[in-house]
């Protein structure tokens, strides 16, 4: 397992404007990883079981510990919608884009964009891994493209570095 | 638990609503909410000096003030569309208590006529969640902001998009299945004045609108109206001293499984599973017994997943069951006779709406698109992004 490159020594990505979330205290870790492109969910130590989206309380057990773990970094399209009327932040000149429900082998599902591909050949069940869009200020949103090598199903908590 | 019973403690007994066909209302915001305050209590046959309970989506003290009472039961539930169906099951529960005698829920919105001012609430307080969309306008912290947003996700017709896909890609739905909900509701539309759209429709035409977000169609979306409505809830002892015949409460449930859209345990299954059931029980009625279906059409998706999870047809067999029309006139199962927040009205929580078409069609009084023989209605809303169901099922005294 090599180390992540630093984020100062990634390839530059291409831009499209969107609505730039804001960190908070709760979800710094998550946000900072992505400067670096690094995909981590937090997991409850008590339970141990992934949770998504960041909280004080697991969901599952009340835990109030978390690990940011990193992510396979895969997943499958759950559910996609090609809008061809931007939401909130888009530049309705950059054309119809795919939002979708990514669910990933970690066992929890994520509000993304599948980019990488022709719009109409996204479907419900499609590999994907995960790609970057930069924000502003060198966080990264996670988006997913079509996965090339789908592997089998990773084990829940697979951690695989880059 | 022991066992919930609100069957025929209260009754709604006076309904009022605003709308037009222009889609725009001249007045607007509390004087919008007090006149249909006073005119569904005039329909009740009752005065304000009765009322001694309130529910609305917003500043319910406020709302209070303005209309000179001081109620003991105040319910400000504000969880999207079917907030009125809650202040149904709350009001309901709330008499049968002894809590109060006479309650009032009250609704108004113009989103679109704030939208051609360009203005907010005009300073004068009436406010509340109005616009569809709005629901970043909810109280507390706003992870969607963070986790959903910046993705572009319109709201709300793109968290109906991808539980569209999902019901797709999961059971074969087609968008000729959802249109044919959109056609069946713009022919009750037809037989009805007040609605903003009349025109005949065609599965062809609801395909060959643009698509907003895939695979929703602009005609499988509802419209963006000014509208306002209230109604007057009281004993079932009371009611039957009221001039119009009352509509009884036979059974109330809601059930909320999420907030946002990527929070959804199951994209083809609504809390309505829960509520629709248990309100069923609590009244004593199975799918067969209803009448009539005021089922919440924020989306055509929206509609047939009530139909899967109220128990009309198994989970999964929505589209096939709606593919021969027998959602319209004339057609097994009535739904919307209004014309639906698809071609009546829909300022953004259409819950209201539901109830007060329930209650007309219960008492006879809805004109050319009547449905014969009714004897019990149910007004199923949906709030947020298919995120709180209400389900009431009303009857009429022979079924009490």
């Amino acid at each position: 397992m090599s180390e992540p490159p630093k984020a100062s020594e990634l390839p530059a990505l291409p831009r499209r404007k969107v609505f730039e979330p804001q960190s908070s205290t709760l979800s710094g870790p998550f946000w900072e990883a992505t400067r670096e492109r690094r995909l981590v969910l937090p997991w409850c130590t008590a339970c141990e079981r992934a949770i998504w989206f960041p909280r004080e309380v697991c969901p599952h057990c009340r835990g109030t510990s978390f690990d940011w773990r990193p992510a396979s970094g895969t997943g499958e399209v759950h559910a996609v919608s090609v809008h061809h009327q931007p939401g909130l932040g888009r530049d309705a000149a950059e054309g119809a884009y795919a939002v979708a429900l990514v669910q990933l082998p970690e066992g929890v599902r994520m509000m993304s964009n599948i980019v990488g591909c022709a719009l109409e050949d996204i479907t419900v069940g499609m590999a994907v891994r995960v790609t970057w869009q930069p924000l502003s200020d060198g966080r990264h949103l996670a988006q997913f493209e079509p996965d090339p090598e789908p592997e089998a199903e990773p084990e829940a908590g697979a951690a695989a570095g880059s | 638990m022991s066992e919930r019973t609100l069957r025929g403690a209260a009754a709604l007994v006076g309904v009022a609503d605003d709308v037009s066909p222009t889609g725009e209302l001249d007045r607007r915001g509390r004087a919008l909410e007090a006149a249909m305050v006073f005119e569904a209590l005039d329909d009740a046959g009752l005065t304000l000096a009765d009322v001694d309970g309130l529910c609305c989506t917003g500043n319910v003290t406020g709302l209070a003030e303005y209309l000179g009472i001081h109620p003991r039961f105040l319910d400000g539930t504000m969880v999207g569309g079917s907030s009125f169906q809650l202040h149904v099951e709350h009001a309901a529960a709330a008499i049968a208590a002894g809590v109060c005698d006479v309650v009032v829920s009250v609704y108004a919105a113009t989103p679109r006529s704030d939208r051609k001012r360009g203005a907010g609430d005009g300073g004068d307080g009436a406010g509340g969640p109005g616009g569809r969309g709005r629901r970043g306008g909810m109280p507390g912290p706003n992870p969607g902001a963070e986790w959903e947003l910046p993705y572009g996700l319109r709201l709300p017709m793109g968290a109906y998009a991808l539980v569209a896909s999902r019901h797709m890609a999961v059971f074969g739905t087609t968008s000729e299945q959802l249109a044919q909900i959109a056609v069946d509701t713009r022919r009750w539309a037809s037989l009805n004045p007040r609605a903003r759209y009349r025109d005949p429709l065609t599965v062809d035409d609801v395909l060959a609108s643009p698509l907003q977000a895939s695979p929703l169609h602009l005609l499988d979306c509802c419209l963006v109206t000014d509208g306002a409505g209230a109604f007057v809830m009281t004993s079932a002892e009371r009611a039957r001293d009221l001039p119009r015949p009352p509509a009884y409460v036979l059974g109330a449930a809601s059930c909320s499984d999420h907030s946002m859209i990527s929070q959804m345990p199951d994209l083809t299954t609504t809390a309505g599973s829960v509520s629709g059931p248990a309100a069923f029980a609590m009244a004593g009625v199975k799918p067969e017994d209803v009448d009539l279906l005021m089922g919440y059409d924020s989306f055509t998706i929206t509609a047939l997943l009530h139909l899967e999870d109220l128990g009309f047809c198994p989970k999964g067999e929505g589209g096939p069951f709606v593919e021969d029309g027998k959602l319209g006139p004339g057609g097994a199962l009535p739904m919307n006779t209004n014309g639906g927040g698809l071609s009546y009205t829909h300022p953004g929580m259409y819950g209201m709406f539901l109830l007060v078409e329930a209650v007309r069609q219960l008492r006879g009084e809805a004109g050319a698109r009547q449905v014969a023989d009714l004897r019990v209605a149910v007004a199923h809303g949906s709030g947020g992004v298919l995120s709180t169901m209400g389900t009431v099922v009303l009857g009429t005294e022979v079924v009490l």
